[in-house]
């Protein structure tokens, strides 16, 4: 197909998706479409400022929350006058972030194997991994933190109570977020179908062979999306750690509203924090729609 | 090594007595004797459920039997110490639904097991991989992803994922059932090319007139047990059992003989 028919005007839209896109947020249409997007875009845009600019407090709200001025000065920070730079707090936000993911990673998939053994030798375990999502799936992480971070110090241990409230905080996060990535896991597991299991062994392959090889690679490449969702969810969760008092992008912006009595900095910690989850959030649609394509590929044949 | 006895040094490939097989309160298989010489060609028909494909898995161990007896080469494979991994080993299986690796290509999933199982150095498992595909006429297909093949493509590479471990025995559960008429012919070419080399098989099968040119013994099964056992010109013209006569009368409204 001549990929220029495309952009011949008056094209109906939909007719020929060439482009691989299909159905999507702009769907694909020739330059009416877009240009029509475009205008629906803008209207409602601007729909919604004027909204925002007739509302009767919106001098205030715009003083209070959207002030470029004190934004910029919360961004930069100032220890000096008593607080903390947003900019340079949500680093630790990131840090954090990758550590727990790397973590719950291995912790969560550590989980799921357990929960998906068999041998009744390994009942006793698989108990407590049953146990652990239970509790972990039920119990608020906020709750968690304030267990974690207020707890372990009081217990006075050597080493393990004397750590940065940041390593409890990672911690919680950790514990937390594992019971559910461990579902995850396991949803991808059963998603392998089990001749694949029996072609494996039938080959001579140990099981752990078998699931290292065979069985993983699939299962997770099946999960990639809801596990990029939940990490989008981690990103901002790293913000509930500066409930233990560590200086993270919105414990920053917090020590900032509180001292110069504006709430602009929220809005940067915000502004810092969509900075973040977007291009996942992005990345991980993009991955969706491979993975819809390849299966439309393949029901085609 | 557990010391089983590899080679042709005893010349019954496998011996199976009175072997019992049971889902829950359904028994597949109800005392199943049969004997394999080595070069030999056997294949089992019946109809679906009578417990063919159930045989086949067992004597690979990926079904765990009830009671009875399996032996491989004169040494016993049913026994608790038995190391599955090693039996597996000596016996190619190729099941109905090819079941291929989709996240690996044709080559990687034809050295898989040969680098894993046998510690086979990668290039040369990837030489004798190549040899293998190009004998089986996939060698332009190395690089592609099974997704990529025909039905019958599948099956050939699957077969050669089977024979790249070299084993002593092949066992072929319905390998022809799932594809479109017109590929079954290629496949089972590669099966009757692989017996004119010798290679002891097991076949379950739904193909008559191939079992009929292939085979040196067919066994009828009906309701897991081996109704008769017989060479296929006397089994396809002069069945001794009702049962056989039945069901061959069936195959033959159907038009498959």
């Amino acid at each position: 197909m001549d990929p220029n028919s495309q952009m011949s005007p008056g094209q109906p839209a939909g007719m020929f998706t060439a482009t691989g896109r299909g159905p999507r947020l702009l769907s694909g249409g020739g330059r009416r479409a877009t240009v029509v997007s475009t205008i629906s875009t803008i209207v409602v845009l601007a729909i919604l400022v004027l909204i925002f600019l007739l509302a009767p407090g919106a001098r205030s709200v715009e003083h209070f929350f959207f002030n470029p001025t004190d934004m910029w000065r919360s961004f930069i920070g100032n220890p000096g006058q008593g607080y903390y730079s947003v900019g340079a707090a949500i680093w630790l936000n990131i840090r954090m972030f990758l550590v727990a993911e790397v973590l719950i990673l291995l912790l969560a998939l550590l989980i799921a194997l357990i929960r998906q053994s068999t041998g009744p030798a390994l009942f006793p375990i698989r108990i407590l991994a049953t146990g652990y999502v239970d509790f972990f799936r039920g119990v608020p992480l906020i709750l968690v933190l304030f267990a974690l971070g207020l707890g372990v110090p009081a217990l006075s241990l050597p080493f393990v109570s004397n750590q940065p409230d940041a390593v409890y905080g990672v911690a919680a996060l950790v514990l937390s977020y594992s019971a559910y990535v461990s579902e995850v896991y396991r949803a991808g597991l059963n998603s392998v179908h089990q001749s694949q299991v029996s072609a494996a062994r039938s080959l001579g392959l140990s099981q752990g062979t078998a699931l290292r090889y065979v069985v993983l690679p699939q299962a997770v490449r099946n999960i990639i999306p809801p596990l990029l969702n939940d990490f989008i969810s981690l990103q901002k969760d790293t913000a509930l750690v500066g409930t233990l008092g560590v200086i993270e992008a919105n414990k920053a912006a917090g020590i900032f509203s509180e001292t110069v009595f504006n709430f602009s900095s929220f809005t940067v910690a915000a502004i810092l924090f969509l900075i973040l989850t977007i291009p996942l959030a992005r990345f991980t649609d993009r991955l969706i729609e491979r993975d819809r394509q390849r299966r439309l590929a393949l029901g085609a044949q | 090594m557990t010391g089983l006895v590899r080679g042709d040094a005893i010349s019954e490939a496998i011996r199976i007595d009175d072997l019992h097989k049971s889902f829950g309160t359904n028994e597949v298989l109800s005392g199943i004797n049969l004997a394999v010489d080595s070069h030999e060609v056997i294949c089992l028909i019946g109809a679906s459920g009578s417990g063919k494909s159930t045989l086949l898995r067992c004597i690979n161990l990926l079904e765990p039997i009830n009671s009875g007896r399996i032996a491989l080469f004169g040494q016993d494979i049913t026994g608790p110490l038995i190391d599955a991994n090693l039996v597996r080993r000596q016996i190619g299986i190729v099941f109905q639904s090819f079941n291929l690796f989709p996240h690996m290509n044709v080559l990687r999933n034809v050295t898989l097991a040969p680098t894993k199982v046998l510690r086979t150095p990668a290039a040369q498992a990837e030489e004798e991989a190549r040899a293998l595909l190009d004998r089986f006429g996939l060698i332009d297909k190395a690089d592609d992803y099974p997704d990529r093949l025909s039905g019958g493509q599948q099956q050939r590479v699957a077969i050669v994922r089977a024979l790249a471990m070299r084993p002593q025995i092949m066992l072929l559960d319905e390998v022809t059932s799932a594809l479109d008429p017109e590929l079954v012919a290629e496949v089972l070419d590669v099966i009757t090319e692989l017996a004119s080399g010798g290679m002891t098989m097991l076949i379950a099968t739904h193909e008559m007139g191939f079992a009929r040119d292939i085979a040196k013994r067919v066994c009828f099964l009906e309701e897991g047990k081996i109704i008769e056992d017989a060479p296929p010109a006397e089994l396809f013209t002069n069945p001794k059992d009702d049962r056989t006569r039945r069901f061959l009368r069936r195959i033959v409204e159907a038009k498959r003989l």
